[in-house]
């Protein structure tokens, strides 16, 4: 594997993973709803051709297929825009692949505003709060390259069906080559003793970190924390740094509603009431323009951060 | 096509279905109310695959690789199929009498992790046929000579799900998917020719590049022809639409639509089933 802080983006590092686990195990499969010139994976296609199954616009029965495979033991890995992953799918994901015990890695594209000139039609803004109520699913968004790799590899591991929301475009890197990634285990990207801001996915953990560097500034400590497994949430260290910093902020390019800020929430409402301020999409559609204008017309930036961050220490 | 079975083993599938007919009719009538009309219109595909035509089914090993498989995805028939494992040994017949009560085994659609024998969950309209066309492309991938067998409902195929499986087995070259309509031309609101028609389903089904045959859905020669020739064309998957009878051999609820999800009671099923075991074992009505 060449060096993963040298990739070009997200979507070319997902596409490489599934090759090498491809070559390792016959039982994994890639498909596609007609998306795999934006997904990447046209070199797995070459080289396993018939382990890649475009199953062209339809999303419904591609979790379908992908299901009826998992049941004689193959790994599908599902690829499309995560709107249509969670969206147009749903049903299919929920019985065909959860409620009937399949072993089905959905992987939703462009998560939140990363949809960018797809605009509001392609926006997953919701996926997080559709997936999060599904029973046992697990919930991940790899937050930088490695996180990705090792990430895709751990969904591979894991036997059950699994939603990842997946940025295709840019390759943020915020780990070195030995940081070790396991489902359900958050990373202390920075520690702290005053805030605690926990983020999910690219987009957020990078202004999350930027705002932990704003609040340094101004004599604040703030913790950050990458809660790349969205479910089952890492509740021992969510606790963990509620009670050390007593204020918790969180950070995620979706629908607040329903996730991750829901999920802090609902946690630490009933085992250690502590004050939470959230980041996130305010019951918004989704709309066009680049990912810039996008983070500030949804206010998904480090200034709003910091901002909550400080409200969140008044409220102590 | 000459004839495939003789009189002796006709006969003795017109016994085998009298059989499953009466457990079905008993097995809802016990709990009072279920899926009756449906469950009853495919007791003879069920039995002649299960009895006759389906390969490697061993209640002892239920997930056997090598076996056909079959999704049942008109899952509401799930009763008539949970007949049919229990007469083929994949669980206890008194089972039956558990239908839909609390903690059992078998719920009123199929569930592959809580029924031996089940080949994939369904009861949401349509994803089982998705389901079954995965199963058979997992056998082509893993160089399995097995047949995926599919049964779906009419009202079924006014799902959008059923026609993108359609294509994408079509796509797919899914010779080892055998599929049957049971067109009761009955569903819950009414026929289907008043609430959606399904128009030409031949011609539909034909014209996404499956092979499609039509035959009487409870005449056992017919069908085991069908599903020879199925076999046979081994360049695509099949359609065999198969003309039945809602509720058939139940004389009370046969040919209404109300017999989709109904109620009756345990005195009702026991003057049903002593006028079915009364009637000429040799001819089905």
């Amino acid at each position: 594997m060449t060096d993963i802080a040298t990739m070009k983006d997200f979507r070319t590092i997902y596409a490489d993973t599934l090759i090498e686990l491809a070559q390792e195990d016959s039982r994994v499969v890639v498909f596609e709803a007609d998306l795999m010139s934006a997904t990447g994976t046209k070199h797995f296609k070459e080289l396993f051709p018939e382990r890649s199954i475009n199953c062209g616009v339809a999303e419904a029965n591609m979790v379908g297929i992908a299901s009826g495979l998992s049941s004689q033991g193959f790994i599908p890995f599902v690829n499309t825009f995560g709107c249509f992953a969670t969206r147009r799918a749903y049903d299919q994901f929920f019985l065909s692949a959860n409620y009937a015990r399949q072993n089905v890695k959905l992987v939703g594209l462009d998560p939140g505003i990363t949809a960018a000139f797809n605009g509001g039609t392609h926006m997953p803004f919701c996926d997080i709060a559709l997936t999060r109520v599904i029973p046992d699913l697990v919930v991940v968004e790899p937050g930088d390259g490695w996180a990705v790799h090792h990430l895709t590899k751990a969904v591979y591991a894991h036997q059950g069906s699994v939603y990842v929301r997946l940025q295709r475009k840019g390759n943020p890197i915020f780990y070195d080559a030995n940081q070790t990634f396991e489902l359900g285990k958050g990373i202390i990207v920075r520690d702290g003793k005053d805030v605690t801001l926990v983020a999910t996915g690219a987009v957020m953990l990078e202004q999350a970190i930027l705002a932990s560097q704003a609040l340094e500034k101004e004599n604040i400590s703030a913790a950050v924390i990458d809660m790349h497994t969205i479910k089952p949430l890492d509740k021992e260290l969510v606790l963990s740094y509620a009670k050390k910093t007593n204020a918790v902020v969180t950070c995620e390019n979706a629908q607040m509603a329903g996730g991750l800020g829901s999920a802090v929430s609902e946690f630490l409402s009933e085992q250690y009431p502590t004050v939470v301020r959230r980041v996130g999409i305010q019951d918004l559609f989704g709309e066009v323009g680049t990912v810039e204008y996008l983070m500030k017309r949804f206010a998904l930036t480090a200034g709003q951060i910091v901002q909550e961050a400080k409200d969140a220490i008044k409220r102590k | 096509m000459g004839r495939t079975m003789n009189n002796q083993e006709l006969k003795q599938l017109q016994v085998i279905a009298k059989h499953i007919r009466r457990d079905t009719i008993e097995e809802i009538g016990n709990l009072g109310v279920g899926h009756i009309g449906g469950a009853l219109s495919v007791v003879d595909i069920l039995t002649l695959l299960y009895f006759r035509v389906m390969e490697h089914i061993d209640p002892k090993n239920p997930r056997n690789e090598n076996r056909d498989k079959l999704v049942l995805s008109k899952g509401h028939a799930g009763p008539a199929l949970y007949a049919v494992l229990a007469e083929k040994g994949f669980f206890p017949k008194e089972w039956l009498l558990t239908l839909n009560k609390g903690g059992t085994n078998l719920p009123s659609h199929c569930d592959m992790n809580r029924t031996p024998g089940i080949d994939f969950t369904t009861g949401s309209l349509g994803q089982g046929s998705s389901a079954a066309a995965g199963i058979a492309l997992a056998d082509k991938l893993k160089r399995i000579e097995a047949i995926t067998y599919l049964i779906i409902g009419d009202g079924e195929s006014q799902e959008g799900q059923i026609w993108e499986m359609a294509m994408f087995a079509a796509q797919y070259k899914l010779s080892n998917l055998i599929a049957f309509t049971d067109y009761n031309k009955l569903q819950i609101d009414g026929s289907t020719s008043d609430i959606i028609d399904l128009g030409d389903i031949e011609l539909k089904w034909k014209g996404f590049g499956w092979f499609v045959q039509r035959v009487n859905g409870h005449d056992f020669e017919a069908l085991e022809d069908a599903v020879l020739q199925a076999k046979a064309q081994g360049e695509k998957p099949s359609m065999i639409i198969c003309d039945t009878i809602k509720a058939k051999g139940f004389s009370l609820a046969e040919g209404l639509a109300s017999s989709h999800n109904m109620a009756y009671s345990k005195e009702v099923a026991k003057q049903a089933i002593e006028e079915l075991m009364a009637e000429d074992g040799g001819k089905e009505k």
